[in-house]
């Protein structure tokens, strides 16, 4: 596993006038690495998710994301530069089939679709596009549905779909946000595989933001835990839940004691 | 100082009725999540009947206001909600916009079909001890009269009480929570559709009551001069953000005062009194939409319960048998193959012009669903990009002599030039912010170049003659020349934004369509998306106002007032904002229509009801999105598909039996 740090974080924070969505957080996700992001509900995780992909505009800190501060790049271009997300509240293409959801994401790893191209009958899809797109589809198991409107699936089926777009994209590291949300025990284990396979087949970073505590300790090799916008502990999963801060913020004066 | 007073206070009466539509319009929308443009609609009906009473049947005013705004403008208000928004789901912001504005032009358009036209110039005020004519005191030197009086007071009790209600009553705060989800609410138990109606019947009086109140100040008026009621009172509404009725009011009020002084102490010479002042209203609301970042979010509200909806139907297309789609495809081909030849041959030239101004109005209308249908970017200037077009070339032919076909290209690169300005301002605006920002600028060309006669070459419009389409026999436009041009461009449009579909930008802007959010984490840079589509849309309505110049030989403003982008969308959207077929059927199906009903008595008035047709089509758009006759058609395929087609047609529908089997 490389040492060097693919995405680091020193010092970001994010205010929404008066509240400290996200306080001073700093840490490193090494080059496929997985990291859990765990925490109480409010403790500014999906926020900070979007300080990292462009969608907010963290106020202090700094961003490194393979060698690039990502400070002032716009959203799509962070996405080019190989950070794949997926999203607590679905986010699919309504009227779109599943397998054009994949080939959106494979075009634009490609890069931006030129006008000219279409115009001239030359952005036909390609064999090779078209195995990727299946290999994908594969790789998380809902090749049954490809042809299927996304209208018609269900939210966890949706969940799926989004993971697969992220993962068509071949991104650099993906940040999952809450993806067995809305699944259930078999689901929720598919998708924890699909992870770990990705993880080790394709060398992707993960970075997690999960309920499910034991899927993060099935997934991760590193648990970062935020409460209330702040950095609580880090370590290897067994370590923080024996935090008793940790503890604490989970289940409060019980959990402590 | 006495001056400044004497310009400012005959504009509180005109600021009062805009504060009020605004009002109106923030209290709907709170109540209701809907962005009512049929305000302007509502109000001219009001003001209609109720000087239809006074004017004609000899009403005094009192009766008469009881009547249109006390009565009949709340029941419009209880049918909108019962037969159009109940059924539309909350966080469907396109279907809200489009039956609004389809009933903005159809309710105009259908009351000289019900009462016959009408010479409407003398108009009363609603109480009678108010008397228009009497100065009751002056102030500053300002003579006060009935009419001002009756405004004011009534526009602070109406204010007063409306304020009340929302802040202190539990009806005000049911209002409020119905917004993000009528269904949600109704969980906790409250009668959420009383609540939504009781809004509507309060903002629609409302309506009336700032149409009859306007009425006397306008002399003989027309249902246009609501539009710029309408534009006011938006503007005010966006800088309460459509949601503080305080801000709503004084700024309202702000418009009217300010309108006045600049009338005042500007030269009526100067190019500021006749171009910019008319406009005050629209600068105010683009800059609304400019600087507040609360414009920016809008239409955010998503029903929590949106999920338990069923997926829009597939279109017609999509979904028929592989027989079927053969068959008709080659129905379509014969079809096609038998309307050239007849076109060429027997065809009257009454019908060849009715079919060559539909295969023009087809190319404008083909830009609505490139920009609407695939991108789903709401624009209500097509038609004003269509004007770009037309007088570009019309101007080009009458000063350099230019042939229309070089011109018309130049015509359509400077309307996709126009667009692109626009799109750069409204990059950060979506859904109803850009459908403001759209209209505004529609109306502000309306209002500046459309209106001046340099330009348009006033009334007459500007006329072509034959020498400047070039000397050659093709432009000989007593044969079929202008059929072969139109079909040819129309051909030529239909092919790039059918490639366009099938390719990368296509499948980009399709997921642009779906999630924004999505769209610009995968990668996909959404500014340069949305400059291509506003771009081409722009590009295909100029040179469709091109090729509607030519036809009609004369480039004129009324032809592209910002009421027929309006009417433009609601055409396509009958049809079937998603195809390519849905643009022609509607652009050909218009004309088509008005033609058929010149052969009615004169009393339909063919051009009013030809609108009240489509836009009655249009609101069906609540029960069927994908459009009326796009409905019609998947339903007339699959009768046809189990006549013919059987064994295809219960393979695709596994879940209805066969006859004769035992299910």
């Amino acid at each position: 596993m490389a040492e060097q740090a693919l995405l680091s974080l020193r010092g970001v924070s994010k205010s929404f006038g008066g509240i400290h969505a996200v306080h001073d957080i700093s840490f490193k996700v090494r080059a496929g690495e997985s990291v859990g992001l765990v925490g109480p509900n409010g403790a500014g995780k999906t926020t900070l998710f979007n300080c990292v992909c462009g969608q907010l505009r963290f106020d202090q800190g700094e961003i490194m994301f393979d060698g690039t501060t990502l400070a002032g790049i716009p959203t799509f271009k962070r996405a080019r530069l190989g950070i794949g997300r997926t999203y607590q509240k679905v986010e699919v293409f309504t009227d779109m089939s599943v397998r054009d959801h994949l080939m959106v994401a494979e075009r634009s790893r490609c890069g931006e679709g030129r006008l000219w191209k279409d115009l001239l009958n030359m952005s036909k899809v390609s064999r090779q596009e078209m195995e990727n797109v299946e290999a994908t589809l594969d790789l998380v198991g809902i090749s049954s549905m490809a042809d299927t409107s996304v209208n018609a699936l269900g939210l966890g089926h949706c969940r799926l779909v989004e993971l697969a777009r992220a993962l068509a994209a071949e991104p650099k590291i993906l940040l999952a946000d809450e993806p067995s949300s809305g699944l259930d025990i078999h689901e929720t284990a598919e998708v924890a595989a699909v992870l770990r396979t990705v993880q080790h087949e394709r060398g992707t970073a993960i970075l997690l933001v999960e309920h499910d505590l034991s899927m993060v300790g099935e997934v991760v090799d590193r648990t970062v835990v935020m409460d209330l916008g702040s950095l609580l502990a880090e370590g290897t999963f067994d370590e923080v839940m024996a935090n008793p801060e940790v503890r604490h913020a989970y289940l409060g004066q019980m959990g402590a004691a | 100082m006495e001056n400044f007073f004497g310009f400012a206070l005959p504009g509180v009466p005109y600021g009062c009725t805009y504060a009020i539509v605004a009002v109106g319009l923030v209290l709907t929308y709170q109540a209701t999540g809907v962005f009512n443009f049929a305000f302007g609609g509502q109000a001219y009906a009001a003001a209609f009947v109720f000087t239809l009473l006074t004017q004609n049947e000899g009403w005094s005013g009192f009766p008469a206001f009881l009547v249109s705004v006390v009565v009949m403008s709340p029941l419009i208000g209880l049918a909108f909600d019962r037969f159009l928004f109940r059924k539309v789901g909350n966080s469907n912001t396109t279907a809200k916009l489009v039956i609004s504005l389809s009933l903005l032009v159809g309710i105009p358009s259908l009351l000289p079909v019900i009462f016959g036209a009408q010479n409407l110039d003398d108009t009363a005020t609603i109480f009678p001890f108010f008397n228009p004519n009497v100065v009751y005191f002056t102030v500053l030197q300002v003579p006060i009269n009935g009419i001002y009086l009756s405004t004011i007071t009534v526009t602070v009790v109406v204010l007063v009480a409306l304020t009340a209600l929302l802040r202190f009553t539990n009806l005000g705060l049911q209002m409020r929570g119905a917004v993000e989800s009528r269904r949600l609410v109704q969980l906790d138990g409250v009668n959420s559709g009383r609540v939504v109606a009781l809004a509507w019947a309060i903002s629609s009086f409302m309506a009336g009551l700032a149409g009859v109140l306007l009425a006397p100040t306008f002399g003989n008026f027309q249902s246009d001069t609501y539009a710029t009621l309408m534009v006011a009172a938006i503007a005010a509404a966006a800088w309460g953000l459509l949601r503080s009725i305080p801000i709503a009011t004084a700024v309202g009020v702000l418009i009217g005062v300010v309108s006045t002084i600049l009338k005042g102490y500007l030269p009526t010479s100067s190019i500021f009194f006749s171009a910019v002042l008319p406009s005050l209203p629209f600068f105010v609301l683009v800059a609304a939409l400019l600087f507040l970042p609360g414009m920016r979010s809008l239409d955010m509200n998503r029903d929590p319960l949106a999920t338990i909806d069923p997926p829009p139907p597939p279109t017609a297309a999509a979904s028929r048998a592989p027989s079927m789609d053969r068959m008709i495809r080659r129905a379509w081909w014969v079809f096609f193959a038998v309307f050239v030849v007849s076109m060429l041959t027997w065809m009257p030239k009454t019908w060849e012009g009715v079919f060559n101004s539909g295969l023009a109005l087809s190319t404008v209308l083909l830009s609505i669903t490139l920009i609407t249908g695939m991108a789903g970017q709401l624009s209500l200037f097509q038609g004003t990009l269509a004007g770009v077009g037309a007088f570009t070339s019309a101007q080009l032919a009458n000063h350099l002599g230019l042939n229309m076909l070089v011109g018309g290209l130049i015509g359509a690169l400077l309307a996709a030039a126009v667009a692109v300005v626009v799109a750069l301002l409204s990059l950060r605006l979506r859904g109803l912010g850009l459908a403001l920002m759209t209209l505004a600028a529609a109306l502000l060309f309306d209002n500046t170049f459309f209106n001046d006669a340099s330009i348009t070459g006033g009334v007459s419009g500007l006329s072509l003659k034959e020498k400047w389409l070039g000397t050659s026999a093709f432009f000989n436009f007593n044969g079929h020349a202008l059929f072969l041009l139109s079909l040819a461009v129309l051909a030529g449009c239909v092919l790039l934004v059918l490639q366009v579909r099938k390719g990368t930008v296509g499948r980009n802007l399709a997921a642009m369509r779906g999630s924004e959010t999505a769209a610009a984490g995968l990668g996909i840079n959404l500014t340069w998306q949305r400059i291509v589509v506003f771009a081409l849309a722009g590009g295909i309505a100029g040179l469709g106002g091109v090729l509607v110049t030519i036809g009609a030989q004369v480039a004129n403003s009324a032809q592209w007032s910002y009421s027929f982008s309006l009417i433009f969308i609601v055409l396509v959207v009958t049809t079937g904002v998603a195809t390519v077929e849905g643009a022609i059927q509607a652009g050909i199906g218009f004309f088509v229509t008005s033609q058929l009903l010149t052969y009615l008595p004169g009393r339909f008035g063919g051009g009013s009801l030809v609108i009240v047709l489509f836009a009655f089509g249009a609101v069906q758009y609540a029960k069927h999105p994908e459009g009326v006759l796009e409905f019609q058609k998947r339903q007339g395929n699959m009768r046809f598909e189990r006549l013919l087609f059987p064994k295809e047609y219960y393979a695709l529908h596994p879940t209805e039996i066969a006859p004769g089997t035992n299910g």
